[in-house]
C-alpha cells in the first residue's frame, strides 16, 4: 500500500472541508431533487391528497391531450429561433461598432451595456408601458418617423412573441461586451499581414475576424439557447402567458401546473422534457462545433 | 493622400451618426419611464407626447411610496440580498480555493460535474426543493431564498477560481514556510490578492437578489413578507391604469442597479468577460 504523509493527508482534508459547502448542496438541492423530480413525474400529487402512481400517465397527457403544452413548445420555440440569431447578430456588430478607435467609446459602451444588467419586474413594466398600442412611446415613433400604424404588440396573438423578442434586444449590451473581449483578444499581426497580402476589409472579416470568434459565438449559442427556454418574469408581468397562450413560455406553464394548480407530477414530467430539451440543444450544437469552431491550438 | 483622410473623416461621421442613433434607441425607454414618472394622469394621454413634463409631478413618487408599503418591502429585499452576498463571497470563496489550490483525489472530476449542473434548467429542482423546504415548515420564511447563497453558485465559484489561478503558487508556499496553515493562507494571503472578483460576485449577488423574482413569487405568502419586486407586482394590479405611478415605482426600482453599474462597471465587464454570461 502506497503511504500517504501526514501533510498530504491534511490536504485532502482541508480540500474536502472547503469543498464541503458545495458538496453538501450538490447533494441535497440538486442531484436529490434531480431524482425526486423524476420519481414525482411518475405520480399524481396536489399536495393534499397521498400521492398515487400512474406511471407513463403525466408524459402521455403531455404528449397527445394537452394542447397547451404544445402552445407553450411553440412560444418558447418561436422566441427562441428570433432571440438567438438576433442576439448574436446584433451583439457581434455593436461589438465591430465599439471596437473601432474612435473618441468617446466608452461613454458608447456604457450606454450599450446598462439596459442588459436591468432586469426584473420593473424592466417588465417598463416594456409594457412601451408597448402600449395607444399611448405607448414605440407606436408612437413608428407613426411619427415612419407613418406606420403599430400593432396591439402584447395583445394579439401574432405580436406578442416579436415584441418580446424585442424587448430582449434591448439587454444585447451583454454578448456586445463578451464579443468585444474575443475581438481584443484578436493578434493584430494577423491584420498587419493579411493587408501585406493585399486583402480587403471585407475578406479580413471573414477570413479572420469570424474565424478566431468562432469559441466566443459557440459559447454564446449555448448559453443563449439555455436561457431563452427559462423565460419566465417577462412573460407572468406582461402577458400572463396571453392572449390565447400566444406567450405561454414554458417556464410560465411548469409554474401554472405546479403551484396555481398543484399538478405537481405534471409540472415535473413537463420540467423533466425541459431538461432533455436543453440537453438536445445543447448538444447539437456541442456536435456540430467541431465543422465550424476554430481552435488556435489544434492543427488541422 | 488627400483622398484618404477624406474617406477616413467619411467613415468616422458615418460610424458616429450609426452609434448615436443606436445609442438613442437603447437609451428611449429609460427616458420615456422617467419622463411618465413625472406627469400628471392627464398629460400621459396628450398627443404629441410630451417628452419634458410640465408641470414636472414629483408628487408622482411620494404617493407610490405611500400607496404600499415600498420602504419595507426595499427593507426586506435588501436585508435578503446582504444576508446572501456575504454567504455568496463566503462560501464561493472558500470552493474556489478548494478546487484552485489544494490536491485531493476526485477533484477535477468534482470541477466538470459542478460546471455540468448549470445545464440543469431550475424547473426540475424547483419543485422537489419547495416540497423540502415545505416538510421543514420553512414556507413563507426567507431560509429558502437565502439558503442557496450559503451552498455557493458554480458560475461564481468558477469565476473565483479563474482569479485564484492567477496567483502564483510562490504566495502559498511562502505562507506554508513561514507556518501560516491552509486557512490562514486562503483567508490572509489569497483572498486579498482577488478582490476584483470578491467584488464582481458580490455585484452580480446583489442585482439577482434584487431582481429575484420567482423564487419570492412561489415561497413568500405573507404581504409584510414581501420583496420589492413582489411589492411591484402587487402595484401592478393596484394602478392598473396610473401608468404614471407605476413607472415612479419603476424608476425607484432601477436607481440602485443603475447606481451600482456606474460604480462599479469596470468589475461588471471583467466578471461578464470570465464567465461569458450576462450577469
Amino acid at each position: 500500500m502506497m503511504k500517504v504523509s501526514k501533510a498530504r493527508r491534511r490536504e485532502i482534508t482541508v480540500g474536502y472541508l472547503c469543498l464541503s459547502p458545495w458538496l453538501v448542496g450538490f447533494i441535497v438541492l440538486t442531484a436529490g431533487p434531480i431524482i425526486a423530480s423524476l420519481i414525482i413525474s411518475f405520480l399524481d400529487y396536489d399536495m393534499v391528497h397521498p400521492a398515487v402512481f400512474v406511471g407513463l400517465q403525466n408524459y402521455k397527457k403531455m404528449f397527445f391531450e394537452d394542447p397547451l403544452f404544445w402552445k407553450s413548445i411553440k412560444a418558447t420555440g418561436y422566441y427562441t429561433l428570433l432571440v438567438v440569431p438576433l442576439n448574436l447578430v446584433g451583439a457581434l456588430i455593436i461589438a465591430i461598432l465599439m471596437n473601432q478607435n474612435l473618441r468617446f467609446m466608452n461613454l458608447f459602451r456604457t450606454i450599450y451595456y446598462l439596459p442588459s444588467v436591468l432586469s426584473g419586474v420593473a424592466v417588465a413594466l417598463l416594456w409594457s408601458w412601451v408597448f402600449n398600442k395607444d399611448f405607448g412611446v414605440l407606436n408612437y415613433l413608428l407613426d411619427k418617423l415612419f407613418g406606420i400604424y403599430g400593432p396591439n404588440w402584447l395583445g394579439t396573438e401574432e405580436w406578442v412573441i416579436p415584441a418580446l423578442a424585442i424587448m430582449s434586444l434591448w439587454g444585447v449590451g451583454g454578448g456586445m461586451v463578451i464579443f468585444l473581449a474575443g475581438l481584443q483578444g484578436i493578434p493584430t499581426q494577423l491584420y498587419e499581414a493579411a493587408r501585406i497580402d493585399g486583402a480587403t476589409s471585407w475578406q479580413e472579416f471573414w477570413r479572420i475576424t469570424i474565424p478566431l470568434l468562432t469559441p466566443t459565438i459557440f459559447y454564446h449559442l449555448i448559453t443563449s439557447i439555455i436561457g431563452t427556454w427559462q423565460v419566465f418574469t417577462q412573460a407572468y408581468v406582461m402577458t400572463q402567458g396571453g392572449p390565447n397562450y400566444a406567450s405561454l413560455f414554458y417556464v410560465l406553464y411548469v409554474y401554472f401546473n405546479a403551484f396555481v394548480w398543484f399538478k405537481m407530477g405534471y409540472a415535473c414530467a413537463l420540467a423533466w422534457i425541459l431538461f432533455i430539451v436543453i440537453l438536445f440543444c445543447t448538444i447539437l450544437v456541442f456536435r456540430s462545433s467541431s465543422y465550424w469552431v476554430y481552435y488556435e491550438s489544434e492543427r488541422r | 493622400m488627400v483622398e484618404s483622410k477624406f474617406r477616413r473623416y467619411f467613415k468616422d461621421t458615418i460610424l458616429y451618426i450609426i452609434l448615436i442613433s443606436g445609442g438613442v434607441i437603447f437609451l428611449i425607454p429609460l427616458f420615456w419611464m422617467i419622463s411618465t414618472s413625472l406627469k400628471t394622469s392627464a398629460q400621459i394621454f396628450k398627443y404629441p407626447i410630451e417628452w419634458i413634463p410640465d408641470p414636472v409631478v414629483w408628487k408622482n413618487y411620494l404617493d407610490a411610496f405611500t400607496a404600499i408599503p415600498f420602504l419595507r418591502y426595499i427593507g426586506n429585499t435588501v436585508f435578503i440580498a446582504f444576508t446572501s452576498i456575504v454567504g455568496d463571497i463566503l462560501t464561493c470563496s472558500l470552493v474556489a480555493y478548494s478546487f484552485a489550490r489544494l490536491r485531493y483525489p476526485g477533484r477535477d472530476f468534482l470541477f466538470l460535474l459542478m460546471l455540468s449542473t448549470l445545464m440543469i434548467p431550475s424547473s426540475v429542482t424547483m419543485i422537489p426543493q419547495f416540497l423540502l423546504y415545505k416538510s421543514f415548515g420553512l414556507i413563507d420564511t426567507y431560509v429558502p431564498l437565502i439558503l442557496p447563497a450559503y451552498v455557493g453558485y458554480p458560475i461564481w465559484i468558477f469565476l473565483i477560481r479563474q482569479f485564484f489561478m492567477t496567483v502564483p503558487f510562490e504566495y502559498d508556499d511562502a505562507a506554508k514556510i513561514d507556518g501560516c496553515g491552509y486557512l490562514a493562507t486562503y483567508w490572509r494571503i489569497l483572498l486579498p490578492q482577488i478582490r476584483p472578483a470578491l467584488i464582481a460576485v458580490a455585484i452580480f449577488s446583489f442585482m439577482s437578489h434584487w431582481n429575484n423574482f420567482m423564487g419570492p413569487l412561489i415561497y413568500l405568502n405573507s404581504q409584510e413578507k414581501y420583496t420589492l419586486a413582489l411589492g411591484l407586482r402587487l402595484f401592478q394590479g393596484l394602478y392598473v391604469t396610473k401608468w404614471e405611478l407605476v413607472m415612479a415605482a419603476s424608476t425607484i426600482a432601477l436607481i440602485p442597479p443603475t447606481v451600482i453599474f456606474f460604480l462599479a462597471q469596470k468589475y461588471f465587464i471583467q466578471g461578464v468577460v470570465i464567465t461569458g454570461l450576462k450577469g
